[in-house]
This record gives C-alpha cells, sequence and structure tokens, in this order.
C-alpha cells in the first residue's frame, strides 16, 4: 500500500503473465509471456480478434481471474497471490469495471446502483447518497438517478456503469468493449466523458476490437493467439 | 451495508416473482400450521380431561380387585373378586385408617336396560349413599339411593340424563317411572344432574341402584368391582394409600405387597396416566406435522437453489464490485430466513385459525401457549437457515468470472 505513493511506480506491471485454461484433461493456452507496465494518468487500449486472450487479459487485471505463471503488480501489490475475499477487495477499491453489458442490478435505480460498490466498502448511508450523486451529476444524468435500469438507454446505462466505477476512486478503470451494446452516436459520447476522465487523471484500460474507439487511447498494446504483438503510443 | 439495507434489499429481491415466493412459503405455512394447531388441540384436550378428572371428586382414592390368579393362571386386572363388602366395612371401621372420610363400595356392570318401547345399553352400578358424596353426584329430580332402599333390597333406580333421554326421550319426567334391568323391574326415585363430557367414561350413561339389590338380586355377586375412597384431604392421599394397602394386605392374608390382589388408583396416578396418553397422542401428531416442515424446508431449499441460479450473473456483478462471500452468504441467507419467517408468522395465525374452529366443533378448549408460538418462530427461522445455508454458500462459491459469463 505504501509503494502507491511512490510516483515512479507503474501503476499496472505484468510480467512473463501465461494462463492456460484445463477443461476435461485439454489444455487451453490463452495467454503466454506477456509482459507490460502501464503508468498512472495512461490511456491504453488492449485490442486483438476475437480468441486472441485479450478478455483473459482483461480478467487478470481486473483481478477476476488469476494468472497460471507470472506476476501481476497493481500499485506494487502482486494480485496473484491473493485469496478470494483479499480480490474482492481489490476489485472494490483499486479498480472500477464498466462492462460491454452494462451490467447494472435489474429493477434498482440509477443512484442505488452507483451507491452498491460504497455499500460493499463499508461507507456510510448518507455519503454514499452524496457521492453517488456527485458522480450522476458528472456524466450527465443529474435528472435520471431515480430511473431503473430498464428505464434507461443503452448509452444511459453506460453513463450509469461509468458513474459506478468512478465511486470508490479507483487506481485504473477497466473497460472491457465499452461501447458494443451502443448505438454509435451514443458511443461517442461515451468515449468523450473516457477522454475527460483520462485528462482529470484517471487511468483508463480499455479492451476493444474497433479501431475506431481504439482511436480515442494514446497507447494501444495488440494482442494475437495470446501473445503480445505490438504496443505503440498512438499519435492522434 | 447495515441490516435493514440487507432487509429492504432481500425483500426486494422475493417480491419480484411473488406467486414462486409465495408458493414457496405456503409449505412453511402449512408445516407450521399444523404443529400449531395439533399442539393447541393437544394441551386443551389435556386440560378437559384434567376438568373432568377433578370434576369426579377430588382426594379420590380407588381400590379395584388384582387379576384373578388360579395357579399359573393370570387374569386380566380388575376382573378379579377378590374385594368384598367386609373389605369396605374394614376401611370403614378400622382405627388404622385415620385418613379417610367417606366409602363407597361398588358393583359395576354393563347391562341391557328396556322400557316397554325403548332399550339401552349402559352402565349399571350398585352403590351405598356414600357413593353421591365420594364422587360428587347431584341430584336433578327426586332423590338418591338412601341407606333404607340398601337395607330392603329395594328395586329403585336413579339414572343419568343420558340415559333418560335415550329410554324416555328429552324433558320427561323420571320419577316413578319403571324400567327393566336384567328383566326385573325398577322404579325411578331419581335424575342426576349433567356432569357433561363424553371422555373415557360418561358419568351421564349410567343408573345406579342399591348395592345389596345388585348383588343379591340381578347379578347374583357377593364381591365388589371397586371401592371409592375419600381421603380428609390432598395432602394425605399417599398416608391414606398406605394406610388401605396394609389393611387390605392383613385382611387378605398377604404378606408380600408385590403378591396383592387388589390395587390402588389415587385420582393423581389417573390424571397422570391420561396426561401421558394425550401427551403421547400429541407428540406422535405433532410429529406427523413436523414432517410436513421438513417438506417445506425442503421447498424454501429448492427455490433458494432455483434464485441461485437464475441469479448468476448479478452474484457474479456483485462479486466483481467488490461483494466478499460473506456478503453473498448474508445476502441469501437473509431472503430465506424472511421466506420462512413469513411462512412461520401466517402458520401461526392458520394454526390459531385451525385450533379455534375445532374447538368449536369438539368443544376442547381453546389454549394456545406463548411457548409454543416462540417455539414456532424459532422453528422457522431455524429452518430458513438450515435450508439456506447450502443455497446461500453455492452463492457465495460462485466465481466471479464464471458468474459473469453466465447467460
Amino acid at each position: 500500500m505504501a509503494l502507491h505513493i511512490m510516483s515512479n511506480e507503474p501503476t499496472i506491471q505484468v510480467k512473463n503473465l501465461a494462463k492456460v485454461y484445463k477443461m476435461d484433461g485439454v489444455e487451453t493456452v490463452a495467454l503466454t509471456d506477456v509482459s507490460f507496465k502501464i503508468n498512472k494518468g495512461e490511456f491504453v487500449a488492449i485490442m486483438g480478434p476475437s480468441g486472441s486472450g485479450k478478455s483473459t487479459l482483461m480478467h487478470i487485471l481486473g483481478a477476476l481471474d488469476l494468472p497460471t505463471a507470472g506476476t501481476y503488480l497493481l500499485d506494487g501489490q502482486n494480485v496473484g497471490k491473493l485469496s478470494d475475499d483479499a480480490l474482492a477487495e481489490i476489485r472494490n477499491r483499486k479498480i472500477g469495471f464498466v462492462f460491454q453489458a452494462f451490467n447494472l442490478l435489474p429493477r434498482t435505480t440509477a443512484l442505488e446502483n452507483v451507491m452498491l460498490p460504497m455499500a460493499y466498502a463499508g461507507l456510510p448511508k448518507n455519503e454514499r447518497q452524496n457521492s453517488a450523486q456527485k458522480f450522476l451529476e458528472m456524466v450527465g444524468l443529474k435528472d435520471r438517478m431515480d430511473h431503473t435500469s430498464n428505464q434507461l438507454s443503452g448509452g444511459q446505462q453506460q453513463r450509469v456503469a461509468i458513474a459506478r466505477a468512478l465511486s470508490l476512486n479507483p487506481s485504473i478503470i477497466l473497460a472491457d468493449e465499452p461501447t458494443g451494446n451502443i448505438a454509435s452516436a451514443q458511443a461517442e459520447e461515451i468515449m468523450d466523458i473516457f477522454q475527460k476522465l483520462n485528462e482529470e487523471g484517471h487511468t483508463i484500460v480499455m479492451i476493444t476490437h474497433e479501431p475506431d474507439i481504439a482511436e480515442h487511447a494514446e497507447r494501444i498494446i495488440h494482442i494475437r493467439d495470446g501473445r503480445l504483438v505490438e504496443d505503440a503510443l498512438n499519435h492522434k | 451495508m447495515n441490516f435493514s439495507e440487507l432487509f429492504w434489499d432481500s425483500f426486494k429481491n422475493l417480491s419480484v416473482n411473488k406467486l414462486r415466493t409465495g408458493l414457496a412459503a405456503l409449505g412453511i405455512v402449512i408445516g407450521i400450521g399444523s404443529v400449531i394447531g395439533l399442539i393447541s388441540l393437544g394441551q386443551g384436550s389435556q386440560l378437559s380431561v384434567q376438568s373432568q378428572i377433578e370434576s369426579l371428586g377430588a382426594n379420590l382414592l380407588t381400590v379395584s380387585p388384582g387379576a384373578p390368579s388360579s395357579g399359573a393362571v393370570r387374569g386380566a386386572v380388575g376382573g378379579g373378586t377378590t374385594l368384598t363388602n367386609g373389605d369396605a366395612a374394614a376401611i370403614a371401621a378400622s382405627p388404622q385408617v385415620t385418613t379417610i372420610q367417606n366409602v363407597s363400595p361398588e358393583l359395576s356392570r354393563r347391562s341391557q336396560v328396556t322400557t316397554g318401547a325403548a332399550n339401552t345399553n349402559t352402565q349399571v352400578i350398585g352403590v351405598e349413599p356414600d357413593y353421591q358424596s365420594v364422587h360428587k353426584v347431584e341430584i336433578a329430580a327426586g332423590s338418591f339411593i338412601s341407606q333404607r332402599d340398601v337395607d330392603s333390597l329395594a328395586k329403585v333406580a336413579v339414572v343419568g340424563p343420558q340415559v333418560m333421554s335415550d329410554l324416555f326421550g328429552d324433558g320427561s319426567n323420571p320419577i316413578g317411572q319403571s324400567i327393566r334391568i336384567n328383566n326385573q323391574s325398577f322404579t325411578i326415585v331419581g335424575e342426576t344432574v349433567s356432569k357433561g363430557g363424553s371422555g373415557f367414561q360418561n358419568q351421564d350413561d349410567i343408573i345406579f341402584v342399591p348395592l345389596s339389590t345388585a348383588q343379591k338380586t340381578v347379578y347374583g355377586a357377593d364381591y365388589l368391582s371397586s371401592i371409592a375412597l375419600e381421603a380428609k384431604s390432598q395432602e394425605v392421599m399417599t398416608e391414606a394409600e398406605n394406610q388401605v394397602g396394609y389393611l387390605l394386605l392383613s385382611r387378605h392374608k398377604l404378606s408380600d405387597p408385590a403378591q396383592a390382589d387388589f390395587r390402588i388408583f389415587s385420582q393423581a396416578d389417573i390424571l397422570n396416566t391420561a396426561a401421558s396418553v394425550t401427551g403421547a397422542f400429541t407428540s406422535m401428531l405433532s410429529g406427523i406435522a413436523a414432517i410436513s416442515l421438513l417438506v417445506g424446508g425442503i421447498g424454501i431449499m429448492n427455490i433458494m437453489l432455483m434464485s441461485v441460479t437464475e441469479r448468476t450473473r448479478e452474484i457474479g456483478l456483485r462479486k466483481a464490485l467488490g461483494a466478499k462471500k460473506k456478503t453473498i452468504t448474508q445476502q441469501f441467507l437473509t431472503e430465506s430466513v424472511i421466506l420462512t419467517f413469513a411462512g412461520g408468522l401466517f402458520g401461526i395465525v392458520l394454526g390459531m385459525i385451525i385450533s379455534l374452529i375445532l374447538s368449536k366443533v369438539t368443544g376442547i378448549p381453546f389454549v394456545l401457549a406463548p411457548s409454543s408460538i416462540i417455539l414456532a418462530f424459532g422453528v422457522s427461522v431455524g429452518i430458513g437457515i438450515l435450508f439456506g445455508w447450502y443455497p446461500a454458500n453455492r452463492a457465495a462459491n460462485l466465481q466471479p468470472i464464471e458468474a459473469l459469463r453466465y447467460e
């Protein structure tokens, strides 16, 4: 935790990462020898065709899954060696997820959805309510706070999800195909929000297979057949 | 997340599928309902047996003949001929027996009783006047058997209200009417007040005749079927039992109490026996009802497992957002406990309605001990935890990544 404040330490540091799935005795290699660093404040897109292993990488970065080999340091902490509950705490405090399918709780208002991670963090109710309102305002949903998820459009739901991801001020915002289920006009609005967040200093890691979405990032990592094939700055 | 938030969250989840939630809780409603209903019914019947036995006379001791034994053959208890009028007289007269205030020798048989038009099979008891005070018999019309009736072998009878209505119909005047017992004509001289009740011995379906008449004229028997004794107080019952026991042993020339050819029951013995019989009956029925609770619990488990499967994605999301195992377990356990607690609540109401209706129909008093309500709540919460545990743990142990992928 103390390492967090050392400015020269990268936020994400993966080294020789590998992931092998075993199913019915058959081994499937999803990632092989992937290494990279992401510094605080970067906006990185991870690209690759389907089956390339980019989703596996995203699950490991999100502490949803553990690597078979290699190390993953998040804020200097080795995530590969933690218990289920410790991983839950990492996901809660350090990672803000934005999913392709939004993944809001059904029959639950936008405000309650944004409050949920803060509830798991143990914050008192009024504090949760105040910050949830603040973040919903920030993504432009001030007048939609009491709408349930099924009363919102795809773009609006994704903005709720972004507010939810921001609610505990995480080290990284991890977005998995954030515009995959959204009409293109609204997709631009979502990308504008990400860009604005990045300008405010948030670290954003975004998985996508769409080149024009990846264009919003300042650095693009290409994955193919479980290997890192290209890691280059994106000159806009 | 504090408890009230957890509660409202769970409540909201349960109200999504109201029909399913209701059906799941119904098993608990029926289970708790039948247990409460049966316990209440059992307690009610225990109370009614108790009050009925008490109405037969407090401080009552009954001496019955022991099993008749001839050589190795031993007959049924109560069928013997070892109690005599002399025994009864000795108890009344003996200076060693200081605790008995009234002695009632009795000869009781079931007999066919007829009038010109009707007939019935009823209990005929040969009695002496003391019977009235020992057994607290009240006379509605006429008078009870007198000493003069006994001395003169009078063919007179005092009848219970049930016999009256069986033989003559309701509302007729019994005094002076004639009935035939074992083909001998008797004149009715009195009718008793109804003691009510339809327990193991109906005190209204009964005919009293003088003991001497019963022994010599009707049945040709020189023995007694029982001697009822009224002790001076409740406190001396045990002492009275011992005094009478030793007197009879010496009269019957027996030295070993184990070989006694008579038995002495106190009212307390009968009360205890009746209580243990109804108690056993109640617990057996409650046991059967408890099985329906078990089935209800399995229903809850089934629904909760279904709910876990249905909400796999939601569970995955909650874990991705930082919910720990404990949090997920708590959430699902709260849901199942709310389900069973509500089921228990409605079950208690249902059980009370059932036992109220039954007590109206059967005349058994309505009793519901607060302890059984507390027990019912405890049991329903327990079932929620017990049968919710496995589904809740299954939810808590879902891998977030598998759960999120689940379609």
